[in-house]
């Protein structure tokens, strides 16, 4: 044992403050949401330290989870939440890679004024998401909004982006395309320029075509950076709150997993903590289950990851 | 050596000469492609601009145009403090903004150190921890959070949120940072240990300087975790006035059936000039910083 500590000893004292805090402020946390969900917690039966109540909640065993999966609508509709969260999802990483992509690509070019583009191409990064949020709900407006003043100059029709349709869903995945392409042409972008350009010549000169050159150079070289991007991309897609919260508000159309947990929570007299925590946790186990589906497949492909 | 520098030579010119080699029409269209992305990307922006300098009842007409009474009347009453304490927020943002990044960074660069160095039984489940700790929806932690900030005395202060913000900042950092660190040669750190530095010395006096790169997108990124962030700080700080941060104070511009899309505007280009600083001054580490930190795995 001492010679064990001996040995790691500052590799520990290096990880501790990490570890500590994130088993305080994340690991005791999740343990007693875990706890909630196994009762009928919410702000009437919580302790109350100002008040100096006590908590009066009960346990209702699987109660939560049974009213949450039936699909219920004063449960969130969970299932049809569920759909629309994964096409909320996929949606925008796969707007999020294929725009990054293409953009990393042409940057990776010899273009006259590079870094000019380069950062302009950024900014979206740059911008706090809520005030980004913000600009884009100014721009959706129907009546004095930017965007459907030009649909309606070229005779296009101007639909009510934000209303109770499902064009609020598909302008909050355009809002968040905008939003997170900078990261993973940012990311794709360094990928391109670790792949050696001997392998590009050495496929020129055995005669590969530019599509040949892109499927079995470039692809092949950026696949340990995409699968780490695309995996995180779609771990804060799945939880990605202000930019429906703030540009759609509690609008059932637009209405993920995560949102849907937040006004559960925040929303009505009766704040229930119990069904937010419940949510919480499916939503965690969603994600577990794909992040250990993918690796597998990563894993099957001979990725050492 | 001849042989090296010849064929150096026969390299040169030949790429060039590729360059030049694509045809004016793929140029145009690249140029074209590169303007268009770069034009959307920055619009928003621009139209928050153009609209921060146009009185709330100009900013909401039904033909808009760049210039309708513009002034800067609306600054001047954001910073006169007409529309709540303004300065007091960009203060309190500022300092958990920054205090976020220089604990993030320092807590990340020492992790990242040693999950790059050394070999320590629990490394491989500490750094898939980081990755699951990722998928936690503050849903579940709210509650919790909300009972420990209290235990601990943090509740409503600005330490328990950059406390907070670390969790979500510090997980990804130290990637990106582990990443970066495995691209310096080891040699450096063997080097400083002959030369008598402690393991930790190493560390701060050799590795650090000399991944800058890596630290700056980490600042980047651990900056604006906490300068942006709208849920915990509209959870965790107290009603009162002057705790709220920008992202909590701006929505008394935003109500329930009308929006001074004016003030917003001039409030929202005040809330991303720092960010947009911070922003310039890593973007040209941001590639290299980046390419080969996290996203290596």
């Amino acid at each position: 044992m001492r010679r064990f500590l001996e040995r790691h000893w500052y590799a520990y004292a290096m990880v501790l403050p990490v570890v500590v805090v994130i088993a305080v402020l994340v690991l005791y946390p999740l343990a007693q949401g875990v706890f909630f969900t196994f009762t009928n917690i919410n702000e009437a039966n919580i302790a109350n330290p100002v008040l100096d109540r006590p908590a009066s909640y009960e346990g209702v065993g699987f109660k939560n989870y049974l009213n949450v999966l039936s699909g219920d609508a004063s449960y969130g509709a969970f299932w049809s939440t569920l759909v629309r969260t994964l096409i909320w999802t996929f949606g925008c990483v796969f707007f999020h890679y294929t725009i990054g992509l293409g953009l990393a690509l042409l940057l990776n070019r010899q273009v006259k004024g590079r870094t000019l583009y380069r950062v302009l191409l950024i900014l979206p990064w740059a911008v706090p998401a809520f005030i980004s949020a913000f600009a884009w709900k100014y721009m959706f407006n129907a009546q004095y909004g930017i965007i459907n003043q030009l649909l309606r100059a070229v005779g296009l029709p101007d639909p009510v982006w934000l209303g109770q349709s499902d064009w609020a869903l598909f302008a909050v995945i355009v809002v968040n395309v905008w939003l997170g392409t900078p990261f993973m042409m940012v990311a794709l972008l360094g990928g391109l320029q670790s792949i050696p350009g001997d392998l590009y010549e050495a496929a020129e000169v055995d005669g590969a075509t530019p599509w040949q050159r892109f499927r079995h150079v470039t692809l092949p070289g950026l696949r340990s950076v995409s699968s780490t991007v695309v995996l995180l991309g779609i771990i804060w897609t799945f939880n990605m709150f202000p930019v429906i919260y703030l540009i759609a508000g509690p609008n059932p159309n637009t209405r993920i997993l995560v949102t849907y947990a937040f006004e559960r929570f925040f929303s009505g007299a009766s704040r229930d903590y119990a069904v937010a925590s419940t949510y919480g946790v499916l939503i965690l186990s969603v994600l577990l289950v794909f992040a250990t589906v993918y690796r597998r497949a990563l894993r099957k492909q001979g990725e050492v990851w | 050596m001849t042989l090296d520098a010849s064929s150096l030579q026969m390299v040169k010119p030949e790429r060039r000469l590729k360059r030049s080699d694509r045809s004016p029409l793929a140029s145009i269209g690249l140029h074209a492609a590169l303007v268009v992305a770069s034009l959307v990307a920055v619009f928003p922006v621009f139209w928050v601009l153009v609209t921060s300098f146009k009185p709330d009842a100009r900013a909401v007409e039904t033909s808009p145009q760049l210039f309708n009474e513009s002034s800067l009347d609306n600054y001047t009453r954001i910073l006169g403090g007409e529309k709540g304490a303004f300065l007091t927020w960009f203060g309190n943002s500022v300092l958990i903004a920054l205090l976020t990044t220089v604990i993030a960074v320092f807590l990340s660069a020492t992790t990242g150190y040693a999950a790059s160095r050394f070999r320590f039984p629990g490394k491989r489940s500490l750094l898939m921890s980081f990755l699951v700790v990722q998928m936690f929806p503050f849903a579940v932690l709210i509650v919790p959070l909300y009972n420990i900030l209290i235990a601990l005395g943090l509740q409503g202060s600005s330490i328990g949120l950059v406390l907070v913000y670390c969790t979500t900042a510090v997980p990804f950092c130290t990637y990106m940072l582990k990443g970066y660190f495995d691209t310096i040669p080891t040699d450096i750190d063997e080097a400083g240990r002959v030369d008598g530095l402690s393991p930790f010395g190493v560390f701060w006096r050799l590795v650090m300087p000399l991944a800058k790169p890596g630290l700056a997108v980490t600042s980047f990124y651990a900056f604006l975790t906490a300068w942006g962030e709208v849920a915990f700080a509209s959870a965790f700080l107290s009603a009162a006035d002057e705790s709220k941060t920008l992202a909590v104070g701006l929505q008394v511009f935003v109500q329930q059936n009308r929006t001074e899309w004016g003030h917003l505007a001039a409030a929202s280009i005040l809330v991303a000039i720092p960010a947009v600083i911070v922003f310039y001054l890593v973007q040209r580490f941001l590639v290299t910083g980046l390419s080969s930190g996290a996203v290596k795995g």
